[in-house]
């Protein structure tokens, strides 16, 4: 089955093609990894367009998306999400939704990464790579677990232990999806892990407009 | 009858629209909106808003192709919103529009929501006349626009150098304890109400003022101080007078302002556009005043006035059909998009 994977849950955009099948797991035919910042709307397309060119193959060849579902900072999450929805929406192909996370390194680890607000995406792993704990948020003095730690190095300092450098990749993407792959009428709808909840709070009282 | 077939999206706001027009026939308008999830805020909440605009997004295009009886495969162009607007939410429309233009092979066309407001007057009244002057009245903007072409020239004539029409409606709505948005509750509470009872201000109206430039801020304000001086002396708010006597305020300026743009450009058609152009007295007094310029008026049906989908295809269709190179692979939003940029 040839898969498109995507992914814009942190700063370097991921959009990938492989094989896929139940029996020989993931063949990697192209991968763009594009430092994005916020700019993942504008560059996430010109990347799908990259890695179909690069292989040699087009848009109608591809038989199913998985998206990183986050959790990550919430626009550019957002854009990862409903580009796999609309995409496969418009060639009748399903759609899976995996946590970001998952496809970040490999075997027992924690994973962290960029929450901004001074906090940390985390979740952590078995050693045969099954998700233990989270995803959750929290402060990375706070997180209280023994490591190792993968994924952005800027918390090492923050977390008191060294952190492997890794990012989402295709591999882990399909890896993580591999179960609803294997039967995609059971893939959960595509709904994003913000675990926040919106910045809102309603006004306590109304003011006079004149004050 | 093979005019093209356009797929559009707009998602500025707290509407998710997905609109569907051949050549200027409108075939879908499908929407969704968030706008009950905000009523608490007393305002639109961006995050919220985006949420909304990410859950709604298929279930809407799979309405509109319904709506229009045609399959995705069918469309050949696709149009999006690409500002101004609240980032977060313009950003869901966009990258949707880029993935199902991408996915049927399409041309892209990122457009501007002010022009699409205008545009979408030609679903119900047919081409533009060109040039005309366009008032754009809604929840964020007050603008008077000359048109030349609307596919690619539109020029900014003035607009408001504080609140826009709409906003004064939802803050004087609040005033007077009428649900948001304000538009209307106020409508409809005027219509009970006498328009002259109160002398409420004309902003900008001196003869040493811009001409096209609106203000409501200072009229928003005299209303508040005026059911404020109520209240505290323990009288009744005669809400249905004072709905009157501000909404003649507002479209007595709005129109006045309009007609002397038409006049000074030697131009004799006017549309108006965006949210507030639903407003009954508006529409009335334009019509009256345009008549007695000999001004053609034009206004669409008020369901096409506030945010859709299908004045972002009309606009779309507008562009496919004057040739215009579509949008580059690295579209984006843009939260502050001149009015002079049609399509980027
Ligand atoms: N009948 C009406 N009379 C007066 N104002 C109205 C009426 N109906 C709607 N409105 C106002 O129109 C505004 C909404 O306009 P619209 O749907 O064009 O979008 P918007 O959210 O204001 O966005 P934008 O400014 O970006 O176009 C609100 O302020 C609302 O109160
Ligand atoms: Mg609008």
């Amino acid at each position: 089955m040839l898969v498109l994977a995507l992914d814009t849950a942190t700063p370097t955009l991921v959009a990938g093609l492989a094989r896929w099948s139940a029996g020989d797991g993931v063949t990697v035919l192209a991968e763009r990894a594009v430092p994005s910042g916020t700019k993942h709307a504008e560059l996430l397309t010109p990347a799908i367009e990259g890695v179909l060119a690069d292989a040699g193959l087009a848009i109608g060849a591809v038989e199913a998306v998985v998206t990183g579902l986050g959790p990550g900072p919430f626009t550019g999450l957002r854009v990862g999400v409903v580009t796999a929805a609309a995409l496969a929406d418009a060639r009748g192909i399903p759609a899976v939704g995996v946590c970001s996370l998952d496809a970040v390194g490999t075997g027992a680890r924690t994973v962290v990464t960029d929450a901004r607000r001074k906090e940390t995406y985390w979740a952590a792993y078995a050693t045969d790579g099954t998700r233990v704990e989270g995803p959750a948020v929290a402060r990375p003095e706070e997180l209280g677990l023994p490591g190792p730690f993968t994924g952005d190095p800027a918390f090492a300092e923050r977390l008191g232990a060294p952190v492997t450098p890794a990012d989402v990749t295709t591999a882990g993407l399909l890896r993580a999806a591999a179960p609803q792959l294997a039967d995609p009428g059971s893939a959960a709808p595509l709904v994003p892990l913000y675990l926040r909840r919106p910045d809102a709070v309603p006004p306590t009282s109304i003011k006079p407009v004149t004050r | 009858m093979n005019e093209p077939i356009v797929l559009g999206f707009e998602t500025s706001c707290d509407e998710t629209g997905v609109g569907i027009v051949r050549g200027h026939t409108l075939l879908a308008d499908a929407l969704a909106t968030s706008m009950a999830e905000h009523e608490r805020f007393g305002g639109v909440v961006p995050e919220i808003a985006s949420r909304a605009h990410l859950e709604a997004m298929v279930p809407t295009v799979h309405r509109a192709l319904a709506d229009a009886g045609i399959a995705a495969s069918d469309v050949d162009a696709v149009a999006v919103t690409s500002g101004p607007g609240l980032t977060g939410a313009l950003l869901v429309g966009v990258a949707a529009a880029k993935a199902y233009a991408l996915a049927l092979g399409k041309p892209l066309y990122g457009v501007n929501h002010l022009a699409a407001h205008v545009a979408v007057d030609e679903l119900q009244h047919g081409p533009l006349a060109e040039p005309s002057i366009a008032m754009l009245v809604s929840g964020g903007h007050s603008s008077l626009l000359l048109v030349p072409d609307l596919a690619q020239e539109v020029q900014s004539l003035g607009r408001t150098i504080d609140d826009a029409a709409g906003e004064a409606f939802d803050k004087v709505a609040r005033v007077l304890g009428l649900p948001f948005p304000g538009g209307p509750p106020v409508d409809r509470a005027a219509r009970e109400g006498d328009a002259r009872a109160i002398a409420f201000p004309r902003g900008l109206t001196g003869p040493r003022d811009a001409a096209y430039d609106f203000s409501f801020s200072g009229l928003k304000t005299a209303v508040a101080r005026w059911v404020e001086a109520r209240e505290r002396a323990g009288e009744p708010v005669p809400v249905a007078d004072v709905a009157a006597s501000f909404q003649e305020a507002v479209a007595d300026v709005l129109t006045a302002k309009a007609v002397r743009a038409c006049r000074d450009h030697g131009v004799d058609h006017l549309v108006l556009g965006g949210g507030v152009a639903a407003n009954s007295r508006l529409r009335a007094l334009a019509e009256e005043r345009c008549a007695a310029a000999g001004i053609v008026l034009r206004v669409p049906s008020p369901r096409l006035c506030t945010d859709n989908g299908a004045m972002v295809a009309a606009l779309g269709s507008r562009l496919v059909a004057a040739g215009v190179a579509p949008s580059a692979p690295d579209l984006g939003a843009d939260s502050s998009l001149p009015i002079d940029v049609v399509s980027r």
